[in-house]
């Protein structure tokens, strides 16, 4: 089925209008933030979609828009056809729906989306940081953020560097506040 | 190395710390593990020690700039890593590749799966007691690192590949030394299968241990030679076919459950070896009909990319090698994503860790062929 295919058949299936993007590359299906976990047990299980393979589950920030949009990619290998799935969640208190129980992939994947844009997913069994420490601040993949200081004693910049902006892509640099002499 | 981390009240279970720095672990990974006696209850794997943050580098960087940063994804298969990230941004650009460049790229990816191969079947080896075989894969790969240097200058970072194209061009000496390579591997791979891979100790210790069902390989996600061994035919190459792989004929190695059951350690060792010999067939394939003409299409050198967002996969040596691309029109991407095969291999041990015994552990993830820098980026 062609990626427009699947999405008229989720919509059937939801009872709903789907969004349906296609700017350059792939084109994707925008899922009510509600009806995320649904529409996830519709593709894994409806046997005309049985989109089993989860192939990365991973977040976009938008700090434009106030929102944080979680990406599933999914591929079915009976059916041979890949989908896009989008849904939004708001980004002042970024919470979703596990889809643990669908694919066990996403337990990891969730996780990852936890750790680097600081997202909670209730249900899922094991969300803890993965690839950064526990006792870590802040969520890197964020646009804003801001690395700490320090990490247990040990500075994060080298002594004598300016800390370049880091996080949200500047459009015009903006002149780095010079420290003030200790 | 390993310690006593905690005893349960009743005595029962100990948890035992495995690493960071442990012999078979690959790399900086860590593992808790639940034991009871001889045999695991869990062993929950503790990965990060190599995140470098190279998602969010990407976001500062041009697309050209992030080339070399993909070679660090992962050191054994960093020809992949070129490929899946080049792929994506052409793919968005909409870009036509040169044939001459696709058939080398091609060259450069299976010659790399080769040596990433080499390193995995040789470490299997080594981790289950057998030291030899490894020196000799060594040898081997040795001399594909030196194919490599000759071609772009770099024996595992190889930065080989530029978008629309590749930066090298190959003269007739090279392909003449790739030609004797061929010659010499090719015999080689029976010679180890004799060495090694029947050898009965080898074999009791991988067949019927750590039996993944093609049902768990695909919920959790594994891919390549991985997914194959749990019996699902599926190979990126072949099904979704991208570069110059439509023209090329070869087979694709899927685990029968040689020495035990569908799934075991052994078939993921088995379906390794046939790798290789299916890569050399491709090899020779590209070398008898490599056309003449240039090796780079003309892209601008400030590359702004369409906005839009694109996800595109090569089949890696650790399978479906994946780059999910955001784009919002500018010099550099919005969001980078990797998908690698080791993210998905680690996440399933916890699973399929219970009830084995612990020196098992070993087996697994060495056949599982997870490399920790892929995993933490």
């Amino acid at each position: 089925m062609t990626p427009k295919e699947i999405c008229g058949k989720l919509a059937d299936k939801l009872g709903l209008v789907l969004d349906f993007k296609e700017e350059a590359g792939d084109p994707w299906a925008s899922i009510p933030t509600d009806k995320w976990q649904q529409a996830c047990r519709i593709a894994r299980e409806e046997p005309e979609l049985s989109l089993d393979f989860l192939r990365s589950l991973c977040g976009v920030d938008r700090p434009d828009d106030g929102e944080i949009e979680i990406v599933v990619h999914l591929f079915s290998y009976k059916h041979r056809h890949a989908f896009v799935m989008h849904t939004k969640t708001d980004r002042a208190a970024p919470r979703l729906e596990s889809v643990s129980g669908i694919w066990p992939a996403a337990i990891w994947h969730e996780r990852e989306t936890f750790d680097l844009f600081g997202v909670d997913f209730p249900g899922n069994p094991d969300l803890r940081r993965i690839l950064l420490p526990d006792d870590w601040v802040g969520h890197p993949l964020l646009k804003d953020y801001e690395e700490q200081e320090s990490y247990r004693g040990i500075p994060t910049t080298r002594p004598g560097y300016e800390k370049k902006p880091f996080g949200p892509r500047l459009k015009k640099a903006k002149p780095v506040p010079k420290k003030e002499e200790q | 190395m390993t310690e006593i981390l905690q005893v349960a009240p009743d005595r029962e279970e100990l948890v035992l710390n495995m690493g960071p720095h442990h012999p078979s672990t690959h790399g900086v990974l860590r593992f808790v593990v639940h034991t009871d006696g001889e045999i695991m209850r869990k062993a929950v794997p503790d990965v990060g020690y190599l995140h470098r943050g190279l998602e969010k580098i990407a976001e500062l960087q041009t697309y050209p700039g992030y080339m070399p940063y993909t070679d660090r994804i992962n050191y054994l298969e960093a020809m992949f890593c070129n490929m899946a990230y080049a792929t994506a941004v052409e793919k968005l650009l909409g870009t036509e590749i040169p044939p001459r460049a696709e058939i080398l790229r091609v060259i450069a990816c299976e010659l790399n799966r080769i040596a990433s191969h080499h390193i995995t079947l040789g470490c299997i080896t080594m981790d289950l007691g057998a030291f030899t075989p490894f020196v000799y894969l060594l040898r081997e790969r040795e001399k594909i690192n030196d194919l490599m240097e000759a071609l772009c200058g770099n024996r595992l970072t190889f930065n080989y590949m530029r978008i629309g194209g590749v930066s090298q061009d190959v003269d007739d000496k090279w392909l003449k030394q790739l030609e004797t390579f061929l010659d010499h591997f090719e015999p080689v791979i029976d010679e180890f299968d004799k060495l090694i891979s029947y050898n009965e100790i080898l074999v009791k210790r991988m067949a019927e241990v750590a039996v993944i069902c093609a049902e768990d390989a695909v919920g959790f996600g594994l891919v390549g030679p991985n997914l194959r061994a749990s019996g699902v035919d599926w190979d990126v190459r072949r099904d979704l076919p991208y570069g110059a792989y439509p023209q090329m004929a070869f087979q694709v190695p899927v685990g029968i459950g040689e020495k035990g059951v569908v799934g075991d350690c052994f078939d993921r060792f088995i379906v390794r070896v046939e790798e290789m010999r299916q890569s050399c067939k491709i090899i020779r394939q590209c070398l008898s009909n490599l056309p003449e003409g240039d090796i780079k299409a003309k892209v601008p050198k400030m590359l702004k990319p369409p906005a839009g967002e694109v996800y595109s996969c090569v089949e890696g040596a650790r399978g479906e090698m994946g780059v999910y691309l955001v784009s919002d029109g500018t010099t550099s991407p919005y969001r980078l994503k990797w998908r690698t095969g080791s993210f998905a291999g680690l996440s399933i041990i916890e699973h399929i860790s219970r009830g084995l015994m612990i020196a098992d552990l070993v087996a697994v993830i060495a056949t599982l062929d997870v490399i920790a820098p892929e995993m933490d980026r």
